[in-house]
């Protein structure tokens, strides 16, 4: 028992802030192919150790080891490669082209393009992402057009939001990607309440939530699991742990828990936590959990452990605190990096055959942004009408907005 | 035709909604097995089953969290919360979810969904039993606010606002529940049984979203109400012998502002009643929108009587209440006696 004396007050504190060396060992890192892979329908009870574990399958020499590894074909591992090439590429177009001023904002997925694009490969045609600001992976494994992921970007003549929404907040209910709204983990629940609508309708799509490691803080984290442990709604939960929520670092929303996973296992639903720069992974855990909530047998929750390698979106200076090259240090790697090398240890793959797509990829998202940038960007050439403002806030527009539209010469 | 209270009105209203789509479903605290607090969802599970009704856990977020992306995924949830003074859990899921998902996503996701909610005072419920938050959604923009007055209305809003296909806000005056209520507090209630406007129809039919109804015609003055300040409005209206043409707003937005402007430019005056508090209260929108609208009509300042601005107090209920004699007083200034 420690001295029962005053009182002290305990703030969590990252082990390194700038100027410090970056230091990531004491952030255990079990073997590739070490944790089992337990049957759908497993007791939740029977698996708590799978949310204190890390679920790998890509090991140090680039081999798939263990029993989520070989879901995949070296095709679909050749696409998926493209898939976060692309993003990531998009990314820096996007990045810059908000440094010269054709954009307000944007918010980049540095480090994290796994996660999302290896995920939208384990759902099927109809299911439902409710997706943060930071998967746009979702769209690019999805085949959403990057000219129109642009011109939302630039709020011009042809954004499909009609200039309403910040950058990056997309929509495409084709795509099963729902409605991004700047309020966070408010998705969360309303994924929960999709998935609860599809069961209510005998269907067989399910719903995937989506949310940050410092979102989890907000109540529509837990509004979001008490209602899908209740209802076993058919709801993949995604918790992406990127350890930084903008300047503050994981510990002050996960506080004493340990881990992410570990929340879920209170609400009695099975909790897995992954390597989130591992596209098997992912993949492999992501297809564990969509077929669960497919068969009936209802939510899971997973935590990605990842790192946000760039800055929290254009406004952000990560310098300010923490070291600049925490990024090189995180003992995961980078995603990109390690599906190469594991394609290359395959033999489907090579150094100049990747930096071939690399070239031809930057081709594709340059001609996609000249397109983009045709219809306008956000303060040059076309752009939405000052009538678009007032259309679509109700299905009917009422009285009183008309009046408004009319004032406002339109 | 049958006479009904206005919680079987309501309850009548889900189930004709829910007999006539399969994609309506109810749901809330204590809506399920038990029927609710004040019975409005009684026998719906019964009839319908757990998958169309059911109890939700207690989390007023969690509800119309769940019940966005419901209506997202093409279902029209009518959800319940137990008292109007608990929906600000829910707030940012109404303010900044279901209002702007139109809006927000140039109408690909839509939210057709319906939030009842009990409001209104006038039964010693404390500060948490009987507020009346209204103003803080009619601020909202893409939100829709309806309190209907009595059984008939109360059905035809309803069945209205679950068939519309935007949010709409239901808030239903617990006072009024089982009678009119005129603020004679000392006086028996008298049921709907004996009010011409119990009389509620059986099967489908609407009230307009968007229209007021004039509950009393007169020259001399117009009094602007909704809710349980409807009755009081027209006891005072009684005891003074103004001749006043008494509005019932029924839906405060959309608002009926043709039937306002016509009723104040043929009188020259109006008074504004409302249970809610002064200050940013929907009466100054009121107010503004008649000075805007009459101004060279008016032959008298606007004026509202409201709750006073404190919060809504227990054994002051009387003295916080604006009943007939505080409305009588108003209307007699503007009138200048």
């Amino acid at each position: 028992m420690a001295d029962a004396g005053m009182l002290r007050f305990h703030v969590p504190e990252p082990e390194v802030r700038p100027g410090g060396t970056p230091d990531f060992s004491n952030v255990p890192i079990p073997k590739a192919g070490s944790v089992p892979r337990p049957e759908i329908d497993v007791d939740p009870r029977t698996i708590r150790d799978h949310a204190f574990s890390i679920i790998r399958v890509l090991n140090r020499t680039g081999e798939a080891v263990g029993p989520w590894a070989g879901l995949l074909s070296s095709d679909e591992l050749l696409a998926g490669l493209r898939h976060m090439m692309t993003l990531r590429t998009f990314d820096a177009r996007m990045q810059m082209a908000q440094r010269q001023g054709k954009t307000s904002f944007y918010m980049q997925h540095l480090g994290e393009e796994a996660v999302a694009c290896a995920f939208r490969k384990a759902l099927e045609p109809g299911d439902m992402n409710f997706p943060t600001y930071r998967q746009a992976g979702l769209l690019i494994a999805d085949g959403y057009p990057m000219v129109t992921m642009m011109n939302q970007i630039y709020s011009n003549e042809a954004d499909p939001l009609k200039g309403r929404q910040l950058p990056v907040m997309y929509s495409s209910k084709e795509h099963g990607f729902f409605s991004i709204s700047g309020n966070l983990a408010t998705q969360y629940i309303q994924a929960v309440g999709w998935a609860m609508a599809s069961a209510i309708s005998n269907d067989s799509r399910i719903a995937a939530a989506w949310i940050g490691d410092g979102s989890t803080a907000e109540s529509d984290f837990h509004s979001a699991l008490v209602f899908a442990s209740t209802y076993k709604a058919p709801v993949v939960l995604n918790v992406v742990n990127n350890q930084w929520a903008i300047s503050t670092f994981q510990g002050i929303a996960r506080g004493g828990s340990g881990t992410f996973a570990a929340r879920g296992l209170g609400f009695g639903i099975p909790s897995l936590r992954v390597d989130g720069n591992d596209y098997l992974a992912v993949h492999a855990v992501a297809k564990w959990a969509a077929e669960r909530a497919r068969s009936n047998l209802g939510p899971t929750l997973i935590e990605y452990v990842t790192y946000r390698a760039g800055a929290h979106s254009s406004s952000d200076d990560p310098s300010a605190y923490r070291p600049k090259t925490e990024s090189d240090a995180w003992p995961l790697g980078d995603p990109i990096v390690r599906l190469k090398n594991h394609l290359i240890a395959l033999g489907v793959w090579s150094d100049e055959r990747h930096a071939q797509a690399e070239a031809e990829i930057l081709d594709t998202v340059i001609a996609a942004q000249k397109e983009a940038e045709s219809h306008g960007t956000l303060h040059a050439g076309g752009k939405p009408s000052t009538r678009d403002m007032f259309e679509g806030l109700y299905a009917e527009m009422p009285p009183h907005l008309r009046r408004q539209r009319q004032q406002a010469g339109v | 035709m049958p006479r009904r209270t206005m919680i079987e009105a309501i309850r009548d209203a889900m189930d004709v909604s829910m007999g006539r789509d399969d994609k309506v479903v109810v749901f809330g605290e204590d809506v399920g097995f038990f029927g609710g607090v004040f019975r409005c969802t009684q026998g719906l599970q019964a009839k319908y089953g757990k998958s169309r009704c059911f109890d939700a856990p207690i989390n007023e977020s969690g509800i119309v969290g769940s019940a966005i992306g419901m209506a997202a995924y093409g279902l029209k949830p009518c959800v319940e919360i137990q008292f109007a003074d608990y929906m600000y859990p829910a707030y940012d899921q109404l303010t900044q979810e279901a209002a702007r998902l139109r809006y927000r996503s140039n109408g690909d996701f839509t939210c057709p969904i319906v939030v009842r909610m009990p409001t209104g005072g006038g039964i010693f419920g404390g500060q948490t039993h009987s507020q009346s938050p209204e103003a803080l959604f009619t601020h909202v923009s893409g939100l829709k606010t309806v309190v209907p007055s009595n059984p008939h209305d109360a059905k035809g809003l309803l069945i209205a606002a679950i068939e519309d296909p935007d949010p709409v806000i239901f808030l239903e005056p617990k006072r009024l529940y089982n009678g009119p209520f005129d603020g004679h507090h000392d006086r028996p209630v008298t049921p709907w049984s004996k009010h011409e406007l119990g009389e509620v129809a059986d099967g489908h039919y609407t009230v307009p979203l968007g229209k007021a109804a004039i509950r009393r015609a007169g020259s001399a003055l117009t009094v602007l109400a909704y809710g349980t300040m409807v009755y009081v409005a027209q006891a005072a209206v009684e005891e003074t012998g103004i001749d006043a043409e008494i509005i019932d707003l029924r839906t405060l937005l959309p608002l009926d502002l043709d039937t306002i402007v016509a009723s104040v430019r043929k009188t020259g005056r109006c008074v504004i009643v409302h249970e809610a508090t002064l200050t940013s209260g929907f009466g100054a929108e009121l107010s503004a929108l008649v000075q805007e609208n009459c101004f060279y009509h008016l032959e008298a300042p606007v004026a509202r009587v409201a709750g006073w601005d404190t919060p809504y107090p227990h054994a002051q209920e009387w003295d916080y209440f604006p009943g007939p004699a505080r409305v009588g007083r108003a209307l007699l200034e503007t009138m200048g006696a």
